[in-house]
């Protein structure tokens, strides 16, 4: 018999968390790994209005913290670590866990739910100027643009969010937007196109960003007319999709074309004894509702795997 | 979750603390509103009890201590520098894992 635990759970976020909960609920003996503190990308959100239970919104870092008591009062154990590779051992019945720093670990099983990253927008500069007004968190970033101009690249949800969210601590907002609509729900548009501090650019994209120790304008170009020109801002905001954060399986798991785990209704991926769950998943919708959702129904599938029901 | 390895560090320490230390120096930068900075925080007292004697741990309040971050053009947190001898040998920004910050203090070291 192997003597790993009967699963480990890559990842803090809102899908491993729930995971976590129903795979001790189910005595399954869980340890969950994250790389620094649970919460993954809801501690970067000013506030989640669309989980339902909160008619009064609440705050990333609230919602994580009820999240992780809720799985420490079952007994989940939460361990700082981050898994740099992953081998099934058929044989041997277990999952090879190679961690950052040496330590192995061989769980009966494994629930991915690494989540996603947000997408660079790949242009000059932008590497270059992270950190000196290019950001990709206007919660962490904002305060230090006070009453300055800066500008948002995306017309989701997130981008359309952290552009009403900047409204509060800078003078001007430019929205830019490849398009010439948002796609952001339509609550969010309303929000925003009625907001006088935000100012939209459409049909743009950002070809660079000028600066040489700190952001000081962006290169932009008209996609309808053609037209290059130049905006001055001090910050640059971008959100423009995510990835998945699924580089350390090495193309172990099928993926769709962009690296999201494909899994069937129990959250199977294409290994036997690998579950994923959460942002990093092949699926329509990614939100905290939907996350919570695959985390408890991958720890479900877990349980039904181990227990040969 | 207190922890006497990390030191607070304020503008006016920073020189004596930071810039004129005899040992490698990480300094933390960081605020209450940042989430990310509250992700990171017990990877940096976990390192500070590792790394005891051999660098010196220290957090800088971003929103009481104006002077400092503005000097290193800071406009992102967390920002962890690492200082050797009163210069800046390496900047990481955002909450990176503990590995990341490990293989950049050995660096250091």
């Amino acid at each position: 018999m192997p003597n790993g635990p009967d699963l480990v759970i890559i990842g803090g976020g809102p899908a491993g968390l729930t995971a976590g909960i129903y795979a001790c609920r189910a005595r399954l003996q869980t340890v969950l790994l994250e790389k620094t503190s649970p919460g993954g990308q809801v501690l970067v959100t000013d506030y989640v209005e669309n989980y339902p239970g909160f008619p009064d919104k609440v705050s990333g870092y609230a919602l994580i913290d009820q999240m992780v008591a809720q799985a420490k009062r079952f007994g989940l154990s939460i361990e700082n670590g981050e898994v740099a590779s992953v081998a099934p051992r058929q044989d041997k019945g277990v999952i090879e866990l190679g961690l950052a720093g040496g330590k192995t670990l061989s769980p009966r099983s494994v629930i991915v739910a690494t989540g996603a990253s947000p997408n660079q927008l790949g242009v000059p500069g932008e590497k270059e100027l992270t950190g000196k007004g290019v950001s990709y968190c206007a919660v962490c970033d904002g305060p230090f643009f006070r009453d300055q101009e800066v500008a948002v690249v995306g017309g989701g949800d997130s981008a359309v969010q952290e552009a009403l969210f900047l409204t509060k601590i800078v003078k001007k907002v430019y929205l830019i937007h490849r398009r010439d609509e948002l796609r952001a729900i339509k609550l969010l548009q309303e929000r925003a196109l009625s907001e006088p501090k935000i100012q939209p650019v459409w049909n743009s994209v950002v070809e660079k960003i000028n600066g040489s120790d700190q952001v000081e304008s962006l290169s932009l170009l008209n996609r309808e007319t053609g037209e290059h020109s130049s905006l001055s801002v001090q910050g640059v905001f971008i959100f423009v999709g995510i990835q998945p954060n699924t580089s350390f399986l090495k193309n172990l798991l099928k993926t769709d074309e962009r690296g999201f785990i494909i899994t069937d209704e129990w959250m199977r991926t294409s290994v036997q004894g690998i579950f994923a769950a959460g942002d990093c998943r092949a699926k329509p919708l990614r939100q905290i509702s939907t996350a919570v959702g695959d985390g408890a129904c991958a720890a479900f599938a877990v349980e039904h795997m181990l227990n040969g029901y | 979750m207190a922890n006497d390895n990390v030191m607070h560090v304020s503008d006016a320490e920073f020189d004596s603390q930071i810039l004129q230390s005899d040992i490698p120096a990480l300094v933390d930068f960081w605020a209450a509103w940042c989430g990310p900075c509250r992700a990171i925080a017990p990877v940096i007292e976990e390192l500070a009890g590792q790394y005891q004697g051999k660098v010196k741990i220290a957090k800088m309040n971003v929103d009481e201590n104006p002077v400092t971050p503005g000097k290193y053009g800071i406009r992102a947190i967390p920002t962890l520098i690492i200082f050797k001898n009163g210069t800046v040998v390496e900047q990481i920004t955002g909450a990176v894992g503990k590995a990341m910050i490990e293989s950049a203090l050995q660096k250091a070291l």
